[in-house]
């Protein structure tokens, strides 16, 4: 029997494009971030501010809650809820920054001008590691626990109500 | 009540199909020569009962019958009329029946009308035809009704997603989907030929109008989409190379390629196999973007709820699809002899089809791609303008210099390439406007410059050609022509548009300004309204340009719609003849400012007119197909 090698090719080509679409089919598309609560946070390395060291899983062994805040100097909501932040710092919470597709310059005016209540500030300059935290637009924050697992999801800027709760979970 | 007439009507549909074919089968073993009536007879019944399901649907809609799963879903009595009766193919259930009645349709049109052609084939087209309308209502009846009851009958509906109440989006659908499903009727007619042995200048004939009409239509269709995108969607843009719009064009591809090697093999009985590819190939692609769309393995603003069972139904018909005319071509394929010699219009036209085949490998890699990756890797990728834009754009420049050789060339064998008359006028003339546009907008890079110039040739060109027809009423070649000339003030005016827009991001509160180039934006005001079914928050924006002495009011808007409860923001276009100012707010959560993009879009208008008259081209060249028969 001749075999025909064009056609085994094109044969197998539509067969391959078929299963690829019938593998698809079966996959979860739905994408939600709101169920990273309860997940552990990977491996990630985002650098400091001024790249001398790096923000990474490691450091949530430091502390039993660490709240991550992702905020940019060109955010207007993020301003609105920097003072809740400032006060949370003051209250013996322990935030790390992440400042999001910001310049190094404004990052600093913007901590200057409203209060840093940092205890480190890691720069996510193109936005891509955020997005291993399920990150969808800023500001948002993430209480992580010792083991780093998330333990709650802030979408938005925080306010008087969100603020309390915080305060209750870490204390 | 009406539930259950629709119920019934769908199923004749199915009977009629199942003895469609079983007459048929039984007239392609005799030797009578002419289609008995009962089988015209049978057609029409099946054409009338496909309509009078569709209009039992729309009925359902109009009088918000919540007694179907599909109105209680979808509409809400205090939706405009308009959308309620648009409403009927919104949805998936909905439009899975038009789907169904415009293949029925173009099956009874293609039977009444080929009267000419030989009987085989003409019955064999019915078969496949039929046989692809019967798994269709099958789907529609087993897993997508649009006519499943709901007791007990709710007293309101859950409402039209508001974004989709639009008028470019009311038609949007139903263009598309004459252009393709009307398809079908030559990707059935293809398979017809290859088992009937009709082949050459005869098939040719038999599909070319029909071609054109899919054309047409499908290119409707798709700037159809593109108006609702830049109107309604606020990104500010008309074509995002978003999956779903790609998924739109791969068979326009195919059909173009298609529509001119159809005018090789009516010529010069040549390139049949090719044609029969494109056919099948055409109608292939369709039904794979829609199922694409339709599974949900695309995320995208046309996905409806989607539901895995669905995809795979049509997953199944598309194997059964391609499998089945692919074993069928290669049993019936016999080799060709291409003699063509290069300075011949047919040359041109294969090379016409080798630019689409390109295009259409690049935007299939690209949009099967990432679900490649995702499959295998579980990597979520996008691929976006850039990949598109680096490989389709240099390709725009030779194929519009081609578009003016190609037609000018003889059949068979032209004496030289150089046939383009007064070409050194044409080309200094295009220099020059380029320089104007220059002098207006400013610079643009090499490669947009060489777009520039060659759109130009092109149209400087076809408007010579223009005035020769209307001199020596030549009119057989005024439909090429004027699609030609649309498709080269197309591509200048997306290339203007494109380079010169002007386009600014920042955040504002009531009573700031912002300025910056030449604008002034300022913030006047902010209004309450509320209408029949939406609120809405309005703003009062004055834009002031200072060279141009621009200034105009815009008012964007974010309405809220309350059936179902939905945020959508409008934008404030303000068209005029040389370009367009695009305004849209979105609010900040818990702030009082308001994120605004601001877009100033040169000859915006005469992008979507350029579209109208390639489409009109199309129509023409109908009109003469039919004189001419």
């Amino acid at each position: 029997m001749r075999v025909n090698l064009t056609r085994i090719i094109i044969f197998g080509f539509i067969f391959f494009c078929l299963s690829i679409f019938w593998l698809g089919l079966k996959k979860d598309q739905t994408y939600d971030t709101r169920n990273l609560i309860g997940n552990k946070i990977n491996e990630f390395s985002i650098p400091s501010l001024d790249e001398t060291n790096s923000f990474s899983e490691q450091y949530f062994l430091n502390n039993k809650f660490t709240i991550v805040n992702f905020f940019a100097s060109w955010c207007a909501p993020c301003r609105d809820e920097h003072k809740y932040l400032v006060e949370l710092s003051k209250n013996g919470a322990h935030i790390v920054g992440v400042s999001f597709k910001d310049k190094k310059s404004n990052t600093l005016d913007f901590l200057n001008q409203l209060g840093n209540p940092y205890k480190f500030i890691a720069a996510d300059n193109d936005g891509k590691a955020s997005i291993s935290f399920g990150i969808y637009g800023i500001p948002e924050s993430i209480i992580i626990n010792r083991e780093s697992v998330v333990v709650k999801k802030i979408i938005g800027p925080i306010n008087q109500e969100i603020f309390k709760e915080i305060l209750n979970i870490i204390k | 009540m009406l539930s259950e007439f629709g119920q019934l009507s769908i199923f004749l549909v199915t009977i009629f199909s199942v003895l469609i074919i079983y007459k048929s089968f039984l007239s392609l073993k005799s030797n009578n020569q002419v289609i008995e009536p009962g089988i015209y007879q049978l057609s029409l019944w099946q054409v009338t009962v496909t309509i009078l399901s569709f209009l039992v649907l729309i009925a359902a809609y109009l009088v918000s019958d919540f007694s179907l799963i599909n109105v209680y879903e979808n509409s809400h009595t205090a939706k405009p009329l308009f959308y309620k009766f648009a409403g009927s193919w919104g949805n998936h259930e909905g439009s899975l029946l038009l789907w169904i009645n415009i293949l029925v349709i173009f099956s009874y049109l293609f039977l009444i009308f080929n009267f000419k052609h030989k009987k085989n084939f003409r019955l064999l087209t019915l078969v496949i035809q039929n046989l692809i309308i019967l798994g269709f209502t099958l789907f529609l009846i087993f897993n997508s009704n649009p006519f499943s009851q709901l007791e007990p009958v709710p007293l309101e509906g859950l409402g039209l997603n508001p974004i989709l109440q639009d008028p470019a989006l009311a038609l949007h659908p139903p263009m598309l989907y004459v252009g393709f499903v009307g398809c079908s009727i030559y990707f059935s007619a293809a398979i017809a030929s290859m088992l009937s042995n009709y082949r050459g200048k005869l098939f040719a004939n038999s599909i070319k109008s029909w071609v054109l009409i899919s054309w047409c239509f499908q290119t409707l269709g798709i700037s159809l989409g593109s108006i609702w995108a830049y109107y309604e969607l606020g990104w500010g843009g008309f074509w995002f190379w978003d999956p779903v719009e790609n998924a739109s064009l791969l068979p326009w591809f195919a059909i173009t390629a298609l529509m001119h090697s159809v005018i090789v093999l009516k010529k010069r009985e040549n390139l049949y196999a090719w044609v029969i590819i494109l056919c099948l190939i055409t109608f292939i692609l369709s039904v794979t973007g829609t199922f694409l769309v339709r599974s949900g393995i695309l995320n995208s603003v046309h996905t409806f709820a989607s539901d895995p069972a669905r995809g795979i139904y049509i997953l199944l018909f598309l194997s059964v699809m391609i499998f089945s005319s692919l074993i069928i071509f290669f049993r019936t394929f016999k080799k060709e002899s291409y003699n063509f010699y290069f300075k011949s219009k047919e040359t041109f036209i294969l090379i016409n089809n080798w630019f689409m085949a390109f295009f259409l490998v690049t935007v299939l890699v690209g949009t099967l791609y990432p679900i490649f990756l995702d499959v295998v890797t579980n990597e979520k990728i996008s691929v976006g303008p850039p990949f598109y834009n680096i490989v389709i754009i240099p390709l725009a420049v030779p194929l519009l210099v081609l578009m003016v050789v190609g037609p000018q060339l003889s059949w068979i064998n032209s004496k030289s390439l150089g046939v383009v008359k007064h070409k050194a006028l044409i080309i200094i003339g295009a220099l020059l406007i380029n320089f104007i546009i220059y002098l207006i907008f400013g610079s643009s890079s090499f490669l947009s410059n060489l777009i520039f110039i060659s759109a130009l040739f092109l149209i400087i060109h076809s408007i010579l050609e223009a005035y020769k027809i209307y001199q020596k009423k030549i009119k057989f070649e005024a439909p090429r022509v004027i699609s030609h000339l649309g498709f080269g003030l197309l591509i200048l005016f997306i290339g203007i548009n494109h380079n010169f827009s002007n386009e600014q991001d920042f955040n504002l509160k009531v009573g700031e300004e912002k300025k910056f180039d030449e604008y002034n934006i300022i913030f006047r005001d902010l209004k309450l309204k509320q209408e029949k079914n939406y609120k809405a928050i309005i703003g009062d924006f004055e834009i002031k340009n200072f060279d141009k002495k621009i200034n105009k009011i815009l008012n964007p808007e974010i309405r809220i719609y309350s059936n179902p409860e939905t945020l959508t923001y409008e934008a404030a276009i303000k068209t005029r003849i040389d370009s367009d100012l695009y305004l849209t707010m979105s609010n900040i959560s818990r702030s009082d400012y308001y994120n605004i993009k601001f877009q100033h879009k040169p000859l915006m208008i005469w992008i979507w007119i350029s579209v109208l008259m390639v489409v009109f081209g199309g129509f023409l060249q109908l009109v003469r197909n039919k004189n001419e028969s």
